[in-house]
């Protein structure tokens, strides 16, 4: 009996290990990539340019988080492009029709778009038990053809937004550019959320174990519905942002770009399976795509390697992670052999 | 006790699902002829329903090893960017000096190798998830059709090569007649060979069928690799129809392909589903699709249109299957499902 607890406490030890090992590896990665960056171009540790890296970033940090309580339920959201469109649509036409509204309302209007969007396909998830790959498929298309009725197929361009409208991501608080703050914010709050609160732990329950979750009383549906809410008012918060920092509206907004997101989260170490996933690698993650997407112009790599070469960087990660799991579970045997 | 029977039929209540859900397509599939009809009168002429298969038919070749995929089990996103890839070296290739049906065979081949990369990754990593493989995969076949023609087109094809989409034989397009064909040899290997019990019992339960003594390894490299073919021919079809091509080309069409086929009645948690249904989603979009543009509505309203009656068709489903259904699994489950029993992470 104990001597089976002990080897329980061995394995868990090793696989705990092994999870900080890959995000130490891919700490590794980063830093060893920065270094290459630096010897090819000198400019590239500045504060100018890091700044310019994390603006960059923090949209796709934003819909990340959103995206990790999804992969982390089991589910998938392939909607999140086409709600970006939407929101970003709705409040730029919002700030065409009513020039000097507050940006704040502007926000508030994208997340409750993006709300309604993730409502409904909580419902279908969580209710009527459609798949999520099929509900966010479905429900992509239908936002996306909202999007092009709405907007009759035009654009909203620079010159009709407010500028206290694109100030919002491109102004500074404290110094700090606003949609870096955005994102530091949200993802401090999610790290709270799922780490520390019973509600955070709960999404993972249901991920890990759906049925055991439902045995033990979790309200499985109502969890369900609010991952696909917060989802969807992350993306309508991220759509009102983009829209903004891009000074541009259009029906074809953010197209394919959850795709991005699910790359950024599958780096960062969060199992597409559901139940496991951390913030601190979904940051790290999400900083290695922003890297491969925004600093490739600047060591002269033609934009037009920037897909192929993040393509090999995540079918390199997913297959090392494999690999270390693999390894981990073997020394794990031999260890409870002994 | 000895008095056990095992029956191997199919409970009854199943099969009559089955057929009442491809009764429901033909009645959509009417419907929408019937509206689109009163909408336009140039809508119901044989001619040009037939002559207009031509602009929807070569994304269909991806339908039907689309529907393998699904019934495995297992999901592939990456067809498109293999379509790009293989037109991208195709048209390349051909404007550097290589004979047109050289080209036309270097497609067929390289699309059929992205095929197997993608089975040989799936077989070696029995713990990733399709979605994973075929995102990267997807990633990086597109990225290579960029680094290989950048933002440029290329094409000029000999002129025969057109007829592959454009020409008719007896007012009837020589696409559709390839298309027949493919149709029944697909429903073929599915309804009547061995290879097609196998891919369902593999979309049932992986575990059982590999005790069975099913080589699921090669099964599943199998349907890899007619997806890449089968990707091939769509590329050959798009390129005749649209003269060149960019890296950019099919971009989005493994979402509308995997649409049809779940419209089609096939179950995303695998080992069910029948060839017909999702061939039948194809020419309801497709004539959707040309009927609205007859009357000038825009894609647009047909992206809302695709999406509800996905949405629908899954409700439908679910409700009509009702109490018998195994608790519907998360999407990742059923995606995970090449996991090998002795694999659980």
């Amino acid at each position: 009996m104990s001597g089976e607890t002990k080897a329980g406490a061995t394995r868990a030890r090793v696989m705990r290990s092994g999870e900080s090992f890959r995000e130490l590896g891919l700490l590794v990665f980063i830093v060893l990539l920065s270094a290459a960056f630096q010897l090819r171009n000198h400019r590239f540790f500045t504060i100018a340019n890091i700044e310019d890296l994390l603006t960059n970033t923090a949209i796709l940090g934003i819909l990340a988080v959103g995206m990790m309580l999804v992969l982390i339920t089991g589910g998938i959201d392939l909607s999140i492009g086409a709600t970006i469109a939407l929101a970003g649509m709705t409040s730029a036409l919002t700030g065409v029709a009513i020039p000097n509204i507050n940006p704040f309302l502007s926000i508030l209007e994208g997340m409750a778009v993006g709300l309604v969007i993730g409502s409904v396909i909580g419902l279908l998830v969580a209710r009527f038990k459609v798949l999520p790959i099929i509900a966010t498929l479905g429900m992509m298309n239908i936002v996306r053809g909202l999007t092009y009725i709405e907007s009759k197929g035009q654009w909203v361009s620079s010159y009709q937004m407010s500028a206290k409208f694109t100030a919002l991501s491109t102004g500074t608080t404290l110094g700090v550019n606003n949609l870096v703050l955005i994102a530091v914010v949200i993802f401090a709050l999610f790290w709270y959320f799922i780490n520390h609160t019973r509600t955070g732990r709960r999404i993972y329950a249901i991920g890990s174990n759906p049925e055991a979750a439902d045995v033990s009383g979790i309200p499985r549906r109502r969890l369900l519905w609010l991952v696909y809410a917060t989802m969807g008012v992350l993306a309508g918060l991220a759509g009102v942002l983009w829209v903004s920092k891009f000074a541009s509206a259009q029906g074809d907004t953010a197209l394919g770009y959850e795709l991005n997101v699910i790359a950024a989260c599958v780096l960062g170490g969060i199992s597409i399976s559901g139940g496991s996933g951390k913030v601190s690698g979904l940051v790290l993650g999400t900083i290695l795509l922003g890297m491969l997407n925004n600093a490739l112009p600047l060591i002269n790599v033609s934009p037009f390697w920037q897909q192929f070469i993040q393509g090999v960087v995540i079918l390199a990660a997913v297959l090392t992670n494999v690999a270390v799991k693999r390894n981990n579970q073997r020394l794990a045997l031999r260890k409870r052999e002994i | 006790m000895s008095e056990r029977s095992i029956s191997i039929d199919r409970p009854r209540s199943l099969g009559r699902f089955f057929f009442q859900w491809e009764w429901l397509l033909v009645l959509i599939f009417v419907i929408v002829n019937v509206i689109n009809s009163a909408l336009s009168p140039f809508y119901l002429d044989v001619g040009n329903l037939v002559g207009s298969t031509n602009s929807f038919l070569d994304m269909a070749f991806l339908v039907m090893p689309m529907t393998f995929v699904i019934i495995l089990g297992n999901i592939d996103i990456s067809v498109a960017s293999t379509v790009a890839l293989s037109a991208v070296v195709m048209a390349v290739a051909f404007n550097a000096g290589l004979p047109m049906p050289l080209a036309v065979i270097l497609c067929l081949v390289v699309s059929t190798a992205c095929g197997l990369v993608n089975g040989f990754l799936l077989v070696k990593f029995k713990e990733l998830s399709a979605v994973i493989v075929t995102l990267a995969t997807m990633i990086i076949y597109r990225g290579i059709a960029y680094v290989i023609l950048e933002d440029q087109a290329a094409g000029h094809f000999p002129k025969w090569f057109s007829f592959l989409s454009w020409g008719t034989i007896a007012h009837v397009p020589f696409i559709l007649f390839v298309f027949a064909g493919c149709a029944v040899a697909f429903g073929l290997l599915l309804h009547k060979t061995s290879f097609g019990r196998k891919v369902f019992a593999m979309g049932n339960n992986l575990t059982t069928a590999r005790y069975s003594g099913i080589k699921t390894d090669s099964v599943i490299l199998v349907v890899s690799a007619l997806t890449g073919l089968m990707a091939g021919f769509t590329s050959l079809f798009l390129c005749s129809r649209m003269g060149s091509t960019r890296p950019n080309v099919a971009l989005g069409y493994e979402l509308s392909v995997i649409a049809m086929v779940v419209l089609g009645g096939v179950s995303t948690s695998g080992g069910s589903g029948r060839i017909g249904g999702p061939i039948l989603a194809v020419f309801i979009i497709g004539y959707l699709n040309y009927g609205l543009g007859l009357v000038n509505i825009t894609a647009n309203v047909l992206l809302i249109i695709v999406g509800s009656l996905l949405i629908l068709s899954v409700l439908v489903l679910n409700v009509r299957l009702g109490g018998h259904r195994r608790p519907a699994p998360p999407a990742a489950k059923v995606i995970a499902a090449g996991k090998a029993p002795d694999e659980k992470a």
